[in-house]
């Protein structure tokens, strides 16, 4: 176990390293002179100039490189170009945004996609499971934005039940809430097909297990097998798939968030790539890669733990 | 977007659903593989000429589906678009099997080694960049195009493909015959080419059926955010951009290539389903 | 909108209207955020919407209509040959962390807006300033290098306005101005605050506390209004939306001027651009009435040359390029391209650019160019259009104030170079009679017409949507401005 360990600790340094590689890579190709952006038009080239020093752009690559990979190893994550704040404080602000979004989007897609998942299983074939399985068929092919363009028209223009976007901080939680409300619904659609489908599936592949069957067999009807050992036992599966909808949802608003101007994480990646504030997208897109990388890492410890066969898979 | 998810929604299906969700899914994707077809020879009105007057007029009359914000035709809009995505799509998942398939093999083939471990690992580093903002910063450097939405999509194919081959690859490695053709001193490439490919192929055109759907939705999500086709071209999701802002006055503006988005999402899915549970034998075999 | 709620919306008319006090705070739209907060160290022109005159204040301030009034100086002595100005200072202004604003910080603020170093972004403004003197706390005199009949305009801008040393290392994120507003809270992605200042040297504005929210989004951007979650949006970004406001009793909609003439910006140096045939062939084939209609909704004003249709001394000089494709059609065969060419078209991102950009790539493919539409963002469009001046065409709308001078300045990124346009600026330049002035400006606007330097679009037209009982707002948009120091709820 710790020679495994000690060799997933490893590969997992190394992903970490050719991902920062890529993204510095990717994002010093990106034309567009930022202290240009930032003058305007009429600016004077020595203004540019004098700019482009202050913010360290005619230093060499390869120093440049180093001092943001120190800087995020020592949890400086540098200053952002256009808002002048430091890179940590924007991200700390607007995690509270994009953070509770995608929980609700995930408690949303999950409080739908269980009861459909497992009626679904529980009546497979019949009537239910069809027309379950076919929302499920529309759910993933509906593009999320144009669902949330008709939910703003239906729930904000015309009913004016919830704002039509933007966030008015949690000093009033309710309010915060609601303003999350329609983008955490157009978020959770897609997903809660998916895992409804896996849900569904993954009980039926349990259904036909060995103990599924030895219970059934001692005279327990197909439903209360299915609520006695077999929800549970699916549960592994469904869960992993919900830690990749999470570290999903986390980067994946960056449309939603556009549509409801919700100041979150993705929003702020967004903005930044259009100003040219390269220090931000990188720190920001760079922290979302550890993100996943190390949610990715502890979902195969886990299953490793649970599952010693796992741990000599090449 | 997460372009593997969807793969894990392998259901065991009822028997008697194959032919229904073939032959639904079927009709739609044909209904607008025929339409993108048509666009080559033949459109109700020619899309790159404006007739503002004509703007915003409802469905029916002498446009079928309306007419846009500069007074363009939306059916034969619908049309052109299909032949963007379609065209897109496909060539996103091209780009995926013709890396994807012969990387998966090779790290099926030297299971085990450095060599294994390097592919899957930076498959791994692909998956774990959020695909939205990889694809947003490659058109952010090279400029918005069709040809930049085709790579970026292109490449988050990769990883699934590469990941299904060895998946699938490793347990025919196990088979008997691969054993014979190895006493007969046939080279593990030779036969990764010549046994393993053909045994997978029914797998990779289902994952292709469900990767070219997942294309459609992405090429609308990055026209939609303007780094797709440019215009003239004809582009569902920048249908939607552009008639955001007239949902309230013309309706049939966003409904339109929305519900065509939608159609021709379903209609892959569908066939996708109804393909992997009449092509693939493992389902079968889980069944028994 | 149903019965329902334009009853509703009446009953709460009627229910504020008898309430004894007024609203008192607002919430303001604008597209776009500011990057920072220093209006004299950012081009970003959203940082004087939020902040001109409302938190910072120059020596002279433009009023509504353009004008240029006192501001910080209650008066000025300008010396027999035009070099030394003597400004008056207002007694008793403070900055809104209680320190007082005298002759040193106004002499603080030039010099660093002129300094070697500085990131003034409108360092134009100050070249002409020879030496900044204090006489006493309440008389600063600047002295010129040479004449300069814009000098009292230049000090109106936002990028001159006066601010202390005492919080100049934090004016980025936190500006101390004198300003009948004080800033209070930057939600960075969200929002500004602003609150009353108590202390402010002049008339006290009605409002107590103001909200600037961001939001360039245009569908968000009607959805937030239609909802009312704000209530104005300056600079609304959906000229499309604004017929369906105008209809509704709960909203007002205001269009104002801008200094923004729209063109169609050519390369001069580029082939087949430098050969005037052809860019006069592109000035016929552009059809402006459509292109309004299509791009703007039918909001703007076609213009014939670089200059503001509302401006006195405009000339109409629609008649020199009246949309005819034969005659473009029969140039560009002249000119030796009848089979017509290939060329690109780079886009920023505004509407009126993305929008407008198909229209014209429409209208120039009817008469044989064949334009390719390639989108930028705004750095990508400012390195390669221009700075680096790699482009056939482009649209852009130029904002500035008067600028026609920009065509003697043959670096300028369309590159016209005239010697006779050149003399004529020096000329306008040295000229101080009203009269000659207003002549030279004609023939100024008719060359650049004539020589078909760039396609001359529209003026454009800045929309403003506010709620019905809000008074005061700007119409016209002489500066970028969102001036709320006579902003009001009425009863």
């Amino acid at each position: 176990m710790i020679r495994y360990l000690a060799k997933r600790l490893l590969s997992l340094t190394l992903s970490l390293i050719a991902a920062s590689l890529v993204i510095f890579a990717v994002i010093e190709v990106i034309p567009g002179d930022p202290a240009a952006f930032m003058l305007g038009l009429n600016a004077r080239p020595e203004a540019v100039e004098a700019l482009r020093d202050q913010m360290g752009l005619n230093d060499p690559l390869f120093l440049r490189y180093l001092s943001w990979v120190g800087g995020l190893l020592t949890g400086d994550f540098g200053t952002s170009w256009t808002y002048k704040t430091p890179v940590a404080e924007l991200v700390s602000d607007r995690i509270w945004v994009s953070l509770p979004l995608a929980v609700y989007a995930l408690i949303l897609s999950t409080l739908v996609a269980f009861p459909a998942g497992i009626l679904a299983a529980a009546r497979r074939g019949g009537l239910g499971d069809v027309s379950i399985m076919g929302a499920t068929q529309l759910g993933v092919a509906i593009p999320n934005f144009w669902f949330a363009m008709i939910l703003v028209l239906v729930f904000a223009i015309n009913l004016r039940w919830f704002p039509s976007g933007g966030f008015p901080g949690w000093d009033d939680p309710l309010a915060a809430l609601k303003s999350l409300t329609l983008p955490a619904i157009a978020l959770a659609l897609p997903q809660a097909a998916i895992l409804a489908r896996v849900m569904r599936s993954s009980l039926l592949d349990m259904l036909s297990e060995d103990f599924i069957r030895t219970a059934r067999a001692k005279g327990l009807s197909r439903r209360q097998a299915l609520w006695r050992h077999a929800v549970r036992n699916a549960l592994i599966p469904v869960l992993t798939i919900i830690g990749l909808q999470f570290a999903f949802l986390l980067a994946g608003g960056i449309i939603i968030e556009q549509v409801f101007f919700l100041p979150g994480l993705g929003r702020l990646i967004f903005q930044s790539i259009s100003a040219r504030d390269l220090i931000v997208v990188e720190s920001v897109v760079m922290l979302l890669v550890f993100t996943v990388i190390v949610v990715n890492f502890t979902v195969d410890l886990a299953y490793a733990l649970v599952d010693p066969r796992l741990r000599s898979r090449g | 977007m997460r372009w593997s998810i969807r793969a894990c929604g392998r259901g065991a299906r009822p028997v008697v659903h194959l032919n229904r969700n073939i032959l639904l899914g079927g009709t739609l994707s044909l209904l607008f593989l025929g339409l993108a077809a048509l666009s080559f020879f033949w459109t109700p009105f020619d899309v790159t000429r404006l007739d503002i007057p004509d703007k915003l007029q409802p469905p029916g009359g002498d446009h079928l589906l309306g007419t846009d914000h500069f007074g363009r035709d939306i059916l034969s809009m619908i049309m052109m678009g299909a032949r963007t995505s379609i065209a897109v799509a496909v060539l996103a998942v091209g780009i995926g099997i013709a890396v994807g398939v012969p990387l998966g093999l090779l790290a099926a083939a030297r299971r085990g080694t450095l060599l294994d471990e390097v592919i899957m690992r930076g498959n791994d580093l692909v998956f774990a960049f959020p695909s939205l903002v990889i694809a947003i910063l490659i058109t952010a450097v090279f400029g918005a195009s069709a040809v930049n939405a085709i790579i970026a999509i292109g490449i988050f194919n990769i990883p699934v493909f590469a990941r299904l081959a060895r998946g699938a690859a490793l347990p025919i490695w196990e088979r008997d015959f691969i054993l014979a053709a190895r006493v007969f001193g046939k080279s593990r490439l030779r036969i990764s080419y010549e046994h393993i490919l053909p045994n997978i192929t029914n797998l990779m055109i289902v994952q292709g059926t469900i990767q070219f759907s997942l294309g459609i939705l992405a090429e609308a999500a990055l026209s939609y955010i303007g780094l797709g086709a440019q215009p003239p071209t004809a582009s569902w999701g920048r249908m939607l951009a552009d008639a955001q802002t007239l949902t309230a006055i013309a309706p049939h503006v966003a409904l339109v290539p929305g519900l065509a988005i939608v159609l021709m999402v379903l209609g892959l899915n569908l066939l996708g389903d109804g393909l992997r549970d009449w092509l693939d034998p493992r389902i079968r075999v889980q069944r028994v | 909108m149903t019965h329902f709620s334009k009853l509703l919306g009446a009953s709460v008319l009627a229910l504020s209207a008898g309430m004894a006090t007024a609203q008192t705070d607002i919430t303001v739209a604008i597209q776009l955020e500011p990057p920072n907060l220093d209006p004299t160290g950012g081009a970003a022109q959203a940082i004087d919407s939020v902040l001109y005159t409302n938190v910072f204040e120059g020596l002279t301030r433009f009023m509504a209509d353009g004008s240029v009034v006192p501001g910080l100086a209650e008066s000025w002595d300008i010396s027999e040959d035009g070099l030394t100005y003597t400004f008056h200072l207002r007694e008793g202004v403070t900055f809104h962390d209680g320190t007082t604003m005298d002759a040193e910080d106004v002499k603080f603020s030039l010099d660093r807006a002129r300094a070697e170093d500085s990131t003034n972004a409108q360092k134009g403004l100050f070249t002409d300033i020879a030496e900044v003197t204090v006489i006493d706390p309440q008389t600063v005199e600047v002295k010129l290098a040479q004449q300069n009949g814009n000098f009292l305009f230049n000090m109106a801008w936002g990028d001159a306005v006066i601010v202390a040393p005492e919080s100049i290392d934090t004016i980025a994120s936190n500006p101390v101005g004198t300003g009948a507003f004080a800033f209070a809270d930057w939600v960075q992605g969200d929002r500004i605050e602003l609150t009353r200042n108590p202390d402010y040297w002049g008339t006290a504005p009605a409002l107590d506390s103001a909200t600037f929210r961001f939001i360039s989004d245009p569908t968000a951007a009607f959805a937030a209004v239609m909802a009312e979650d704000v209530d104005a949006f300056v600079g609304f970004p959906a000229p499309e939306n604004l017929p369906q406001f105008e209809a509704d009793p709960r909203f007002q909609v205001l269009i104002g001027n801008t200094e923004g003439e729209t063109i169609l910006s050519i390369n001069n140096k580029q082939e087949p651009f430098d050969n005037p045939q052809v860019r006069e062939a592109i000035a016929h084939a552009i059809d402006r009435d459509a292109l309004i209609d299509g791009a703007m909704f039918g909001y703007g004003t076609p213009i014939g040359t670089h200059f503001a249709p509302h401006n006195p001394d405009y000339v109409d000089l629609l008649d020199n390029s009246p949309y005819d494709p034969d005659r473009a059609r029969a140039l560009l065969a002249e000119a030796g391209y009848g089979d017509g060419f290939s060329t690109t078209l780079k886009l920023p991102p505004p509407s009126y650019a993305r929008r407008g950009g198909e229209i014209i790539a429409a209208q120039l493919r009817d008469i044989g160019i064949d334009a390719e539409i390639s989108n930028l963002e705004w750095a990508q469009w400012i390195e390669e259009v221009f700075t680096n001046k790699d482009f056939d065409l482009s649209i852009v709308s130029h904002t500035e104030p008067m600028d026609i001078g920009v065509y003697a300045n043959p670096d300028y990124y369309f590159q016209y170079d005239n010697p006779d346009f050149q003399d004529l600026m020096d000329t306008l330049n040295a000229t101080t009679d009203p009269a000659t002035r207003s002549d030279l400006l004609a023939q100024a606007q008719t060359m650049i017409a004539k020589d078909y330097v760039n396609g001359y679009l529209f003026q454009l037209s800045v929309p403003t949507v506010a709620k019905a009982g809000l008074t005061g707002l700007w119409v016209d948009q002489p500066t970028a401005a969102v001036d709320l120091t006579g902003v009001a709820w009425s009863e």
